[in-house]
């Protein structure tokens, strides 16, 4: 045992008191300079860096369940950034490297683990697809090849290379890809976030939002009104909702996203491993389980209700990939509400209502733009200005036709 | 697997059918604003509560309506489309040049 273990173990002050927990404020004030409705990764992410940046630290993130509890702690946390247009890949990089630097940043470890991404082509046509990527990958700095058959073998000898009767032709080999422990994440953040001032206050639910010539002016929970500078909205698959509250309609649908995780078994998978073709995704956590996860439900549904059909083919495809997972007992099956939009791009930066600010439309692939939303959104609300990097995805997109294409990139590896 | 009743074919598996979106009146092509357009094509109300959409079942190519609630999962009624359109819907779009003719041209 290493002594430094010894030294913390026999000392009674360790966990030392502010670091134990994340301090419970009891009482709401009657006024925030920002309101952020949810405390999913998003929110509490655009607490740390108000709070870091720009000084800005009388903030209230508003909760109705508990912190991180919505798709934060259901997701699946691919983290990657071999996205198809410029756009999503400058902004998916940015995240990427935000993430490699975070454990250090929180001095808490969220588990980061750069085990590299392998997507899997079946047809000629995927594998345009993955030329076009590796090269836009390439051109924004990331790192992302195409690679044949013989070295996906070496990477993954335990992979079928002929899964459901369809020959794997190339990979897409994604050497940034990774995965982090999720819950890590929202409370390193929220952590820091607190101890610069922001108030964390869970099971306080947002029931309206009161709007005056236009503007936001404050909120209404189930524990009273609070009055505020400004809003971000950071809620997920109840993006329409909230947004509904602010009179705000959009461009979402929500759509259920279910995943499984098996038994664990002895390390024998590396990178993460996904088939858009068979809709399925498989990667081993650090603790031995194959966590495994595909497309969404077929159609929109509030509800995290998990389906037997579902659970059906998503594993009739993991088995045609791994044919031993067949001998393999499933733990767990769970579900999460995503807010899809048409170009599985999200809708970031202003709202029609000013001082309104909407981080949504993540659908089944936010967890990955966890650190950038949060440092943009902070961005938006410190200097009122949409930063570069987020202008092409603001809602106002949809009503001039100019769509942030990313569903090929996005479909089944999330 | 959750069973949905076809007004036409019956109690069958939902995995026979596809959803289809909500049924709203479509405004004119022709006429409308881009924004107007827009809302029709990619905005929703996606709200919890009782929504009329359209369900196609594939096997048989039918397509109908059903009201159903978006947080139970519960279908409260199929029926025949001939129920709420009484008349056929045109959908006429400007006349634009095929693509041999604006060669020849
Ligand atoms: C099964 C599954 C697998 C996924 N896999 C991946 C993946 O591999 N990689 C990836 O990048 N992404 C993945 N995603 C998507 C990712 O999880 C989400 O996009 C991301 O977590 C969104 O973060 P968030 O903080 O915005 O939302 P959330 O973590 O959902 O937080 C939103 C919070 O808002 C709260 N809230 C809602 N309404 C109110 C209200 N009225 N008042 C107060 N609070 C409210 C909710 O309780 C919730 O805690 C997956 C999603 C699912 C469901």
């Amino acid at each position: 045992m290493p002594f430094s273990l010894l030294k913390y173990g026999l000392n009674k002050d360790y966990p030392f008191e502010q670091n134990a927990d994340l301090p419970s404020p009891s009482a709401l004030k009657s006024h925030y300079d920002v309101v952020i409705i949810g405390a999913g990764g998003h929110g509490v992410a655009t607490a740390y860096y108000l709070a870091k940046y720009h000084g800005i630290t009388n903030v209230a993130v508003l909760e109705k369940g508990y912190l991180g509890g919505g798709n934060t702690a259901r997701n699946t946390a691919v983290i990657r950034s071999n996205y198809l247009t410029s756009e999503g890949v400058k902004f998916y990089s940015e995240s990427v490297k935000l993430f490699q630097g975070l454990s250090n940043e929180f001095d808490f470890n969220i588990m980061y683990s750069s085990r590299g991404q392998l997507t899997l082509a079946h047809t000629d046509a995927a594998i345009r697809g993955f030329r076009q990527r590796t090269e836009v990958n390439k051109h924004f700095g990331g790192k992302t090849e195409l690679i044949d058959p013989q070295q996906i073998r070496e990477l993954v000898p335990s992979l079928n290379m002929n899964p459901a009767d369809q020959p794997v032709l190339a990979g897409l080999w994604h050497i940034d890809g990774a995965t982090a422990r999720h819950d890590a994440v929202a409370w390193g953040y929220a952590k820091g976030a607190t101890q610069r001032g922001v108030e964390l206050h869970q099971l306080t639910e947002v029931t309206g939002v009161d709007v005056d010539k236009g503007k936001v002016t404050g909120v209404q929970t189930n524990r009273g009104k609070i009055s505020c500078g400004c809003v971000v909205q950071a809620v997920a698959g109840h993006s329409s909702i909230v947004g509904a509250m602010a009179g705000i309609r959009m461009p979402i649908t929500t759509y259920p996203l279910q995943a499984m995780v098996t038994q664990p078994v002895k390390p024998f998978l590396n990178p993460l491993v996904s088939s858009p073709a068979l809709h399925c995704y498989v990667q081993q956590t650090g603790r031995g389980e194959l966590v495994f996860g595909g497309g969404s439900d077929p159609y929109p549904l509030y509800n995290t209700r998990s389906t037997m059909d579902l659970k059906e083919s998503l594993l009739a495809h993991a088995v045609e990939l791994f044919p031993f997972m067949a001998n393999m007992r499933l733990m767990r099956q769970w579900a999460g509400l995503t807010d899809m939009t048409s170009d599985y791009s999200p809708v970031m930066g202003l709202s029609p209502v000013e001082n309104y600010y909407l981080d949504a439309g993540w659908g089944t692939w936010g967890f990955k733009a966890t650190p950038i939303c949060g440092k943009t959104m902070a961005e938006l609300v410190a200097t009122g200005k949409v930063p570069e990097l987020i202008k092409p995805f603001s809602m106002s997109r949809f009503d001039t036709f100019r769509q942030v294409n990313e569903m090929g990139a996005t479909a089944a590896s999330h | 697997m959750k069973i949905i009743n076809c007004p036409l074919n019956g109690p069958r598996n939902s995995s026979e059918f596809v959803h289809g979106g909500e049924v709203r009146q479509m405004p004119d092509p022709n006429n409308c604003t881009d924004k107007e357009w827009a809302d029709y094509v990619f905005y929703s109300d996606n709200l919890i509560g009782v929504v009329t959409e359209w369900w196609l079942h594939a096997p048989s190519g039918y397509w109908f309506i059903a009201e159903r609630h978006t947080g139970s999962d519960e279908i409260l009624r199929t029926y025949d489309p001939a129920e709420i359109y009484t008349s056929r819907v045109e959908f006429k779009a400007k006349e634009e040049p095929s693509a041999s003719e604006e060669k020849t041209a």
